[in-house]
């Protein structure tokens, strides 16, 4: 038994291609675990953020800086009554939200955080991918009509016309990234997630920096098509709240609506995860072959245990900062307490077998994490699209430049 | 258990075909009608892809085009589902008479 | 890798296949008969990828599931079948349909029954982790032709669901 567990560590394989069923469990298990945190810290993260760009201060009661505020959410979502339509069609109504749960959390399967660091690695995966991804309609689409209700009937109508539109710029704009990877001696490309960062690896670059700027190109449509796809500002017109109230998911309540609430952002997550694979070198380090060398190396792994210190290092602060008043008592003490936390994190970073293990999931998150901001940084900024600019912007710029780019890629890779 | 046949998959395709038969047959509503159609075109995608295991990847191939068809198909159908529907106000079948004296 | 409890998987995904077939031809409602159809086409995906067949497998999810199924429940939805539900749903001949149907499953079983012997025992060693590869060369060399007809095709649905669909032209 024992030496089922640890033969997979010596395997260098996902736990997929070892065959290895307790190790694939791990990792599902660990990678919902770190998909709720971040779900988790990305509500906090989000309304801070947005309010700060707002000049507000957000959430500031519950707990120092408002930290306890998604727990605090999430305990009133849990508790609060759970309401039917009673015209609603009830398998459809219950069956929604599960399904668009199952579909955000599925796709993890094949994202690459490490050269290992997969459940499993298939063959297909960027395809496997968008499909997973693109089912999240149909619960949407459930959600919608099983309501009984016209906003979130609208909703679902606007949303399938949507997804089903964006997709297509989507999938154009990865069929160049893929085409990208066949430039090597076998002349082959790849679909696989993992297949796909070696091969960025292998030409030492990334796909975003290549044939510039026709990488750059297929990159910005698959970050817009992406926001379309998530359903987020500026596109969020199947929840626009000024027109149709909330939407789909107008005639949830409490532990369900939560549940769409989870979709939405493990989606994010999972979009912002197949644009990082894909044109941003998944979990390579920056600068892999310009600032090469064991000093390098050395530099490039200290940075994740630096980034928790700094973490910790802004947490003092506040606790500095933090009104002296006996009433604050609690709260300082609490914030110094989540600085120590986040702090002896960092410390444990440090060490050289921590270290060496954790370096390629971090600059995986860190990658991720910037273009989860960047979704905060549109909603705070844009002004939402009106339906038809929107098909226009999908269908009469994303489409034909797409298909440009597709083209100008085939061409840059047979005589470069 | 005994072990799973391409036989297997054959029994499992042919039940599906005749649901769809069943489903062609009897419907009255068009988009059944068509939903039931899919269902045919499933069942002759899984004999394909069931036969490419034993003579190669021919069958692969040709699944695919069967989906590419099932695509042109289906929006094609619903094409004409909304002409209908626009101009009749149903969308049953058996009600599409204006050649039927 | 090898697959594991495939014995299980098959008579689940099957399982699932039948009965969402089965749904789909009963149910009143449009709607519920597309999502068993969504039901039946997923697990038919599981069953290409046991097949080892994994790129057909995320083209059935992709383009079926999540686009022709799509392009149903909005179509669903944009004509409005409520009053449809309320009426009869199966045609005056139905049990001609359903016997003729069952004739055909009986001449199946007639078949597979007979013709055992016609299927090798033998498996094709298929290519698992190069299987798109292994399509792609296919698709682009000897079966070039007919998949500029297929494009072709479907150019044609394009237009011609656009005719029929648009009010004015």
């Amino acid at each position: 038994m024992l030496d089922y567990i640890t033969s997979y560590l010596k395997s260098d394989l996902t736990p997929g291609a070892a065959g290895n069923v307790l190790w694939a469990f791990v990792y599902i298990l660990l990678i919902f675990l770190g998909l709720s945190v971040a779900v988790i810290a990305m509500n906090w993260l989000e309304r801070k953020i947005l309010a700060h760009m707002q000049v507000r201060l957000g959430p500031m009661r519950v707990g120092p800086h408002g930290l306890l505020q998604p727990v605090a959410d999430a305990l009133k979502l849990l508790i609060k009554e759970d309401i039917m339509p009673a015209e609603a069609d009830k398998v459809v109504f219950w069956m929604a939200p599960l399904f668009v749960v199952m579909t955000a959390f599925t796709v993890f399967i094949v994202v690459p955080f490490g050269p290992t660091h997969a459940v499993t690695d298939m063959n297909i995966g960027v395809l496997f991918m968008l499909g997973v991804s693109s089912l999240s309609v149909l619960g949407i689409v459930m959600a919608g009509w099983a309501s009984n209700s016209h906003y979130p009937l609208i909703g679902a109508l606007r949303s399938s016309a949507q997804m089903v539109s964006y997709e297509i710029a989507m999938g154009l704009a990865v069929i160049s990234a893929v085409l990208m990877s066949s430039l090597n001696q076998a002349g082959t490309g790849t679909l696989s997630m993992i297949g796909l960062v070696q091969a960025q690896q292998a030409q030492h670059t990334w796909f975003v920096f290549k044939f510039f700027p026709l990488g750059l190109i297929a990159f910005v449509i698959f970050a817009i098509a992406m926001v379309a796809e998530t359903n987020r500002a500026p596109f969020d017109l199947p929840e626009a709240e000024s027109e149709l109230t909330a939407g789909f998911h107008t005639e949830y309540s409490g532990f369900r609506w939560s549940l769409f609430f989870l979709a939405e952002y493990s989606a994010m997550i999972a979009v912002s995860s197949i644009a990082v694979t894909l044109w941003l070198g998944g979990w390579m380090r920056p600068f892999p072959t310009w600032l090469s060398g064991e000093t390098w190396d050395l530099v490039f792994s200290l940075f994740p245990g630096l980034t928790f210190i700094f973490l910790a290092v802004f947490a003092f602060v506040g606790v500095v900062r933090m009104p002296k008043h006996p009433y604050f008592r609690i709260q300082t003490m609490g914030l110094a307490g989540f600085g120590a936390v986040l702090g002896l994190i960092g410390l444990v970073l440090f060490a050289p077998p921590v270290r060496d293990r954790i370096q390629d999931i971090y600059w995986f998150s860190v990658k991720v994490a910037v273009s989860m901001y960047m979704y905060i940084w549109y909603r705070g900024t844009f002004p939402r699209y009106r339906f038809d600019q929107l098909m226009k912007v999908g269908w009469k710029i994303l489409l034909p430049v797409g298909i440009g780019v597709l083209i100008l890629t085939a061409i840059a890779g047979v005589w470069l | 258990m005994a072990p799973i046949t391409t036989l297997h998959y054959l029994v499992v395709a042919a039940a599906l075909f005749v649901l769809g038969v069943v489903g062609v047959l009897t419907r009255r509503n068009v988009v059944v009608v068509l939903m039931s159609i899919e269902l045919i075109l499933n069942a002759v995608n899984l004999n394909l892809v069931a036969f490419s295991r034993i003579w190669g990847l021919q069958g692969q191939i040709f699944s695919i085009f069967v989906i590419t068809d099932a695509a042109a198909e289906a929006a094609v159908g619903l094409g004409i589902l909304i002409a209908f529907f626009r101009n009749k106000e149903t969308v049953n079948v058996d009600e599409v008479d204006l050649l039927k004296w | 890798m090898q697959p594991v409890a495939t014995t299980f998987f098959f008579y689940l995904l099957s399982g699932l296949a039948v009965l969402g077939g089965i749904l789909v031809i009963t149910r009143k409602n449009p709607v519920h008969s597309a999502l068993a159809l969504i039901l039946t086409l997923l697990s038919l995906a599981g069953l290409y990828l046991m097949l080892y067949a994994p790129f057909v497998a995320g083209v059935q999810i992709i383009l079926y599931a999540g686009g022709i199924m799509v392009l149903f429940l909005f179509v669903i939805m944009l004509v409005n079948l409520e009053r449809s539900a309320k009426e009869e749903q199966f045609n005056k001949q139905w049990i001609a349909g359903t016997a003729a149907a069952l004739a055909l499953g009986v001449l199946f079983i007639l078949v597979y029954t007979g013709g055992k012997a016609l299927f090798p025992e033998h498996l094709a060693q298929l290519p698992e982790q190069s299987n798109t590869q292994e399509v792609a060369i296919l698709l682009y060399g000897n079966y070039m032709f007919a998949f500029e007809i297929a494009s072709l095709l479907l150019l044609v649905a394009i237009i011609g669901a656009v005719v029929m669909a648009k009010k004015r032209i």
